[in-house]
């Protein structure tokens, strides 16, 4: 039944492992779906940048089996420099700045049959049912892993798409008493999961890694900055 | 293969020109005028005005005294050229070589031309019909040169086609003016009684050059073939190109793209057996009616295989408006690269950037959206936030410089820093609280200041300080004040961008 629905067990000897760490957990076999449509909702431009850098995370350990990766959006914002922090070289990242909004999907969905390409991030506002299901039957042949990456989305529909996430910051935090900003840390909420189970993390990316926080702590209230 | 060469001279190209825009001067008399030191000097007219007795460069007001129905028309200098310039376009129907011969003629290069349309006699027969449907007069010529091709047409009355070697008895009977000759070498000759080509064709060469200058030597010899001369064509012939003459006229969408798959195949085989790929192709097709318009792609990779090419065109074949019918497609490979070897790619399960797979879908997205809408990134030696990723096109370009990753930047940066309004009490601290949408955000943590310097050499400007800044959400900003720290309510802050 799980291969009806266009999930494959994972190739054996390929390293799988996208140092997701208890999340994980959550997938069908304890296993990231890799060759399948990924959704991130944002409804502000923080949240946008949080998914980005959460993306970029994932798409650091997909870039190492070698390919090409797409990034594909109508307004870009991103700002390639950072992509590095996340382990992503910045230069091997094609952006596709499309000029019609109208040409987007169509430019993804071209995207994600061609099988050189590793992974495709598509920044888009509006994903209907239907243009989900395109966007799922076309990776289902080329294996390759898509993420739609929804803006200032009001109004959540349904999709055909494999997950849900939605990533927001929450405040980072230093060894009591430091003054400063930390290492980037979310609230990382798995809404939808095919065949999984959705839940809810607090997750630090550090050293080039996702760090799974068990116990989210509280914040003290005292720290300031100097 | 012996070149054979076509002359084909309008014999009334302007007032030609003039009856088709105007059907309904046809037949009559009328001529072009054009302002020589204070009169009109008649440039062009029709065999009508010649009838009543005038010639080229008579002034138009005597001109109206021996034809009282004379219509003067002004006429433009360089209009013939610009005709002309047309007309051979026109003519790359028949073949690629064509060079212009002003003031009214067209020089081609037929060699190996000829059989396509049936020989000789049935291709000039068939250039002369159609030039005469669209309403030009011409008398075309073929000979051995240039030379005598020029002057066959011009001055012979039969014997349009020279046959091969002939050349020098054809021009025997001809006057002097068969020769390009300047008027005053004409009116010399006259006046020595040369007529005909065949009373000084036997003089010694030094004896013409002392009397008649080099330049007529020259061209005598050029007529007669013991001097080279070569032509200069309108547009350079593209080594690699593959044309599709239609028997009839296409104008259907199955039909162009039929014709366009054989012309790939065709080129791509070509290219193939060379080890080459095309890096730009162009397709021009000409309609029966004259007009013609192209359509080009690009890759980024050379390549020769039919299906890519195919769909790259296929996604503006819309473009193609074929009217009544398109008779001609021409497919030009502008730029070819050698192609790498393939063979190293087996190896490979995913290929980087550069892979085959990946260069087409980009040629794909480009035919469909541009080729300026995909980038890449590489890193600039700059420290400006907006000039540190540098923009290129090309997709095996590798970087020169590392990326920086010892200063921390916003996962998303706004194209224009907007403005907010910061309460920043002490100097060279960040804010306390700041505004930005109507909405506040109260800071508890922040990082900074880092001091980014203008780049002076490029544009003025005040330097920024920046700063990280959390707000209690956890949501993470990057904060300038434009400028050193000013006294309240003077200093500029700007959100500049949002870090993960």
């Amino acid at each position: 039944m799980i291969r009806w629905e266009g999930f494959r067990p994972p190739q054996p000897g390929a390293n799988n492992d996208l140092g997701l760490g208890l999340i994980a957990a959550a997938f069908p076999d304890g296993v990231f779906p890799t060759g399948a449509i990924h959704e991130f909702i944002s409804s502000s431009p923080e949240d946008t940048a949080a998914s980005g850098g959460f993306i970029a995370g994932l798409v650091q350990k997909l870039l190492d089996r070698g390919g090409a990766c797409l990034w594909i959006s109508y307004t870009r914002r991103i700002y390639p420099p950072a992509l590095k922090l996340f382990g992503v070289d910045p230069d091997r990242v094609i952006f596709v700045d499309v000029p019609l909004q109208k040409d987007v999907l169509w430019v993804t969905e071209e995207a994600l049959k061609c099988e050189g390409v590793a992974t495709v991030i598509c920044e888009t506002k509006y994903l209907s049912f239907t243009e989900s299901q395109r966007l799922q039957l076309a990776v289902e042949k080329s294996r390759v892993t898509g993420f739609v990456l929804r803006k200032d989305v009001k109004k959540v529909n349904t999709t055909a798409c494999v997950t849900r996430w939605q990533i927001r910051p929450v405040r980072s935090q230093l060894r009591v008493g430091m003054p400063g900003v930390g290492h980037p840390r979310w609230q990382v909420e798995l809404l939808k999961v095919r065949n999984g189970r959705p839940g809810n993390w607090t997750v630090e990316w550090k050293k080039q890694n996702f760090q799974t926080i068990n116990v989210p702590q509280l914040t003290e209230e005292t720290r300031r900055y100097a | 293969m012996p070149k054979r060469y076509a002359s084909i001279w309008f014999r009334h190209l302007l007032t030609d020109q003039k009856a088709i825009r105007q059907p309904g001067l046809k037949g009559k008399a009328y001529v072009f005028a054009e302002p020589d030191r204070g009169r009109m000097l008649i440039t062009a007219l029709t065999d009508a005005a010649r009838k009543y007795g005038v010639v080229e460069g008579m002034t138009v007001a005597d001109a109206r005294v021996i034809a009282p129905n004379l219509q003067v028309f002004d006429g433009k200098p360089g209009r013939n050229l610009k005709l002309l310039t047309g007309l051979a376009e026109w003519f790359l129907r028949y073949t690629p070589l064509v060079q212009l011969d002003p003031p009214d003629g067209l020089l081609l290069d037929v060699t190996g031309c000829t059989h396509l349309k049936g020989g000789e006699k049935a291709y000039l027969q068939e250039i002369v019909a159609r030039l005469k449907t669209i309403g030009y007069d011409v008398r075309p010529a073929i000979a051995d040169t240039i030379g005598t091709a020029w002057g066959v047409a011009r001055c012979a009355t039969s014997g349009l086609i020279v046959p091969e070697g002939e050349h020098r008895n054809a021009l025997m009977p001809l006057p002097p003016s068969a020769l390009r000759l300047p008027t005053e070498v004409l009116l010399r000759l006259r006046n020595l009684g040369l007529y005909q080509i065949s009373s000084f064709v036997y003089m010694t060469n030094p004896v013409l050059r002392r009397r008649f200058g080099k330049n007529m030597v020259l061209r005598l010899k050029q007529a007669l073939g013991q001097e080279a001369e070569y032509l200069f064509p309108l547009k350079e012939p593209v080594p690699y190109s593959e044309r599709l003459e239609c028997l009839e006229a296409v104008s259907t969408r199955p039909a162009i793209e039929i014709a366009l798959n054989s012309l790939l195949e065709k080129l791509c085989k070509r290219l193939y057996g060379e080890g080459l790929g095309v890096r730009s192709v162009l397709l021009t097709w000409y309609r029966v009616d004259g007009e013609n318009g192209n359509i080009s792609i690009g890759t980024n990779h050379p390549s020769n295989r039919v299906q890519h090419l195919f769909k790259l065109f296929f996604i503006k074949l819309d473009t193609i408006a074929p009217g009544l019918g398109i008779e001609l497609l021409v497919l030009e490979a502008l730029k070819t690269d050698p192609i790498s070897n393939k063979q190293s790619e087996l190896w490979s399960a995913k290929g980087g950037a550069d892979s085959g797979d990946v260069a087409e879908l980009l040629d794909r997205l480009a035919g469909r959206i541009g080729t300026d809408h995909i980038n890449r990134y590489l890193p600039g030696e700059h420290y400006w936030p907006e000039r540190t990723p540098q923009p290129n096109t090309d997709i095996k370009k590798k970087p020169e410089s590392d990326w920086r990753t010892d200063k921390p930047r916003p996962m998303q940066l706004l194209d224009q820093p907007e403005p907010i309004e910061a309460m920043a009490l002490t100097p060279d601290y960040p804010p306390k609280l700041f505004i930005w949408k109507g909405e506040q955000h109260v800071i508890v943590g922040a990082d900074g200041p880092e001091r980014i310097e203008r780049e002076w050499w490029l544009e003025p400007g005040e330097h920024r300080d920046y700063y990280i800044a959390e707000d209690e959400a956890g949501r993470r900003y990057w904060l300038f004040r434009s400028g050193h720290y000013k006294a309240e309510n003077k200093q500029h802050w700007y959100l500049h961008g949002f870090f993960a």
